[in-house]
């Protein structure tokens, strides 16, 4: 089987510009993700976790094809990505809804994009409303609704045009515990009604084993791809108490055991950095008073 | 008091869930509408006592101010006489006009200058400091370049609503959240569509702060425009009536243009809620 989506040798790096206190501005580059190899087979169901800041949005970014990497490609059904395009939707970390748009308009847009019809792209946009448990919700504005209801427009933004891939960043993180449940299992029915091949980014290791046919779990910045853990459960919705399952539970505690050492570095470097950035401000002022 | 208000909001809604209102609720709504009435009128209402009083009981000269009863009876008289008209329509004539040209012209070129960004680096400065340059202190050239009738008055006004204009919609186009970009950007938009769907609604806001700021100034330089070379208009007839010593009428052409000012800010303020209605209000 050929994959859906090859992530080859892909390397990001931005240029950041540091102020070292004599008013002069150096680009000082930092490499957000170091040689990622990760094959996505089609109809797959893949989750990425990693520490925070380990470049998981900079890798959804890339496969969105709204930046380009350093080096390294990206195929989709064996061709480079060359750009946005409709055949894969995303669900952005920050929801990113249109305010001045209700919620069903804000829907509607990827429809509109798309060339569907005025009254098929109303219809349509309702049932996703209505699939993500927002009916009478359609006609409010973004500054109208919970961030949990903010993030469940944008699931229901990129569902709704039918992307044959989908991606998404941490789409559950703002929502309590029992939306989150009802949206994990809905999303599990959507993706076993329509085969959509998804990669899921979120910080839950539960959430990663609950949702994902395979885990790939990052490292720290510069983000590369630890290991991709399989997680052997056929049918997720039917299966009650997959979360008490012995087996649930290992490849639980694998995935923690991966995670826990990045989790801590992720940590030192934020120190480090934080460190770094009093330093350098004390020096500007020590030259200040000199002067 | 405050918190009385806001008490009485929630009967009314309360009431407004039920489905009949007695007469007791009605009254205790008017008596709402009242107070909040009485909250916005009653610093203009002393104010205005004040002016009516203050030189009747000689605290001022009634020669240079006059109390607001005779002063609004020359008002009268000159709205009877039609010159009122005849004068607020030369002005409005001339700051509508300079106005509605200055948006005809700045939005379109804001908008371009906006999304071309190296062009907006390279203006910026020179749109700040055109902006900087106070209107009247140019009025001479225009004087001397387009004469003194309607042209020049127009102009001026025209330069007065173009900068705040242009630069508060380059700033709303630059402004626009990034995040929404890439977000429409990942939905496949091509790049005028873009600008179209998600650029210009974005830059609403702002563009309508400079409307505001140029809707003040309009009047602002015109009424002074008008006090240097016409034959027309409100800033002409309070000229005129000082000169002439006609005290009374001066202050009613005074009144007459914050009346107008007053009125036209309020419009524009109507019509930024009715477009930006998405936005977030900070009413409870
Ligand atoms: N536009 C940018 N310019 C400069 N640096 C960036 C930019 N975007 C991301 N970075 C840096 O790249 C690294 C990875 O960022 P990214 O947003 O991909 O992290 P993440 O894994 O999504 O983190 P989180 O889990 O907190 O969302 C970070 O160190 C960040 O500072
Ligand atoms: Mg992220």
């Amino acid at each position: 089987m050929t994959a859906k989506i090859s992530i080859q040798h892909v390397q990001k790096t931005f240029r950041i510009k540091r102020n070292l206190g004599h008013l002069k501005e150096v680009l000082q580059p930092v490499s957000a993700l170091q040689d990622i190899n990760l094959d996505v087979k089609q109809g797959e169901f893949m989750v990425i976790v990693g520490p925070s800041g380990c470049g998981k949005s900079t890798l959804l970014d890339l496969l969105a094809g709204l930046t380009k990497p350093n080096s390294g490609q990206i195929l989709l059904d064996g061709k480079a990505i060359a750009g946005p395009n409709l055949d894969r939707g995303i669900v952005f970390q920050q929801y990113a809804l249109f305010p001045w748009k209700t919620a069903l308009a804000n829907v509607e847009f990827g429809l509109e994009t798309k060339g569907v019809g005025w009254k098929e792209r109303k219809q349509i946009a309702q049932e996703y409303i209505n699939l993500v448990g927002l009916a009478g919700f359609e006609h409010r504005y973004p500054h109208e609704l919970s961030g949990g209801m903010k993030q469940r427009v944008a699931i229901a933004r990129s569902l709704a045009y039918d992307p044959e891939v989908l991606l998404m960043d941490e789409p559950f993180a703002a929502l309590d515990a029992q939306t989150r449940e009802t949206l994990q299992s809905e999303l599990l029915r959507i993706w076993e009604t329509t085969r959509k091949t998804i990669i899921f980014i979120t910080h839950g290791i539960e959430e990663a084993v609950y949702l994902g046919q395979r885990v790939a779990v990052m490292t720290s910045r510069p983000g590369r791809i630890k290991e991709v853990i399989e997680v052997p459960f056929e049918s997720r919705t039917t299966e009650e108490d997959l979360r008490s399952n012995p087996e649930f539970v290992r490849i639980r505690h694998q995935i923690w055991d991966l995670l826990k050492d990045e989790v801590h570095r992720a940590q030192e470097q934020e120190k480090d950095k934080s460190l770094k950035a009093t330093g350098s401000k004390s020096k500007v002022k020590g030259v200040a008073s000199d002067g | 008091m405050a918190n009385w208000g806001t008490g009485e909001i929630l009967v009314r809604l309360d009431n407004d869930k039920r489905a009949g209102s007695n007469s007791a609720n009605v009254l205790r709504w008017s008596i709402f509408q009242l107070s909040r009435g009485f909250k916005v009128s009653v610093a203009i209402l002393v104010f205005l006592l004040l002016w009516e009083t203050a030189p009747r009981l000689g605290l001022v000269n009634t020669t240079f101010l006059p109390p607001l009863s005779e002063v609004l009876q020359a008002w009268w008289r000159l709205l009877l006489s039609g010159d009122l008209a005849d004068h607020a329509g030369a002005s409005l004539t001339r700051s509508i006009g300079g106005f509605l040209l200055a948006i005809a012209a700045s939005i379109p070129i804001g908008l371009a200058i906006g999304w071309w960004k190296p062009v907006a680096q390279y203006l910026n400065p020179l749109l700040e400091l055109f902006r900087n340059t106070a209107a009247l202190a140019i009025l001479p050239v225009f004087i001397l370049l387009l004469g003194l009738g309607e042209t020049s008055k127009i102009a001026i006004v025209f330069y007065a609503c173009a900068f705040p204009l242009l630069l508060n919609t380059i700033s709303g186009v630059r402004n626009v959240d990034p995040l929404l970009i890439k977000s429409a950007r990942s939905m496949g938009l091509s790049p005028l569509s873009l600008f179209r769907k998600v650029i210009l609604p974005a830059s609403v806001p702002t563009i309508f702060v400079g409307i505001r700021q140029a809707g003040a100034s309009s009047i602002l330089v015109l009424v002074a425009a008008e006090m240097v070379g016409a034959k027309e208009g409100l800033g002409y007839l309070i000229q005129y009536t000082q000169f002439s010593f006609q005290i009374p009428e001066m202050y009613a052409g005074i009144i007459s243009i914050s009346v107008i000012g007053v009125i036209i800010n309020f419009l524009l303020v109507l019509l930024e809620k009715r477009l930006t209605s998405w936005k977030q209000s900070y009413s409870e």
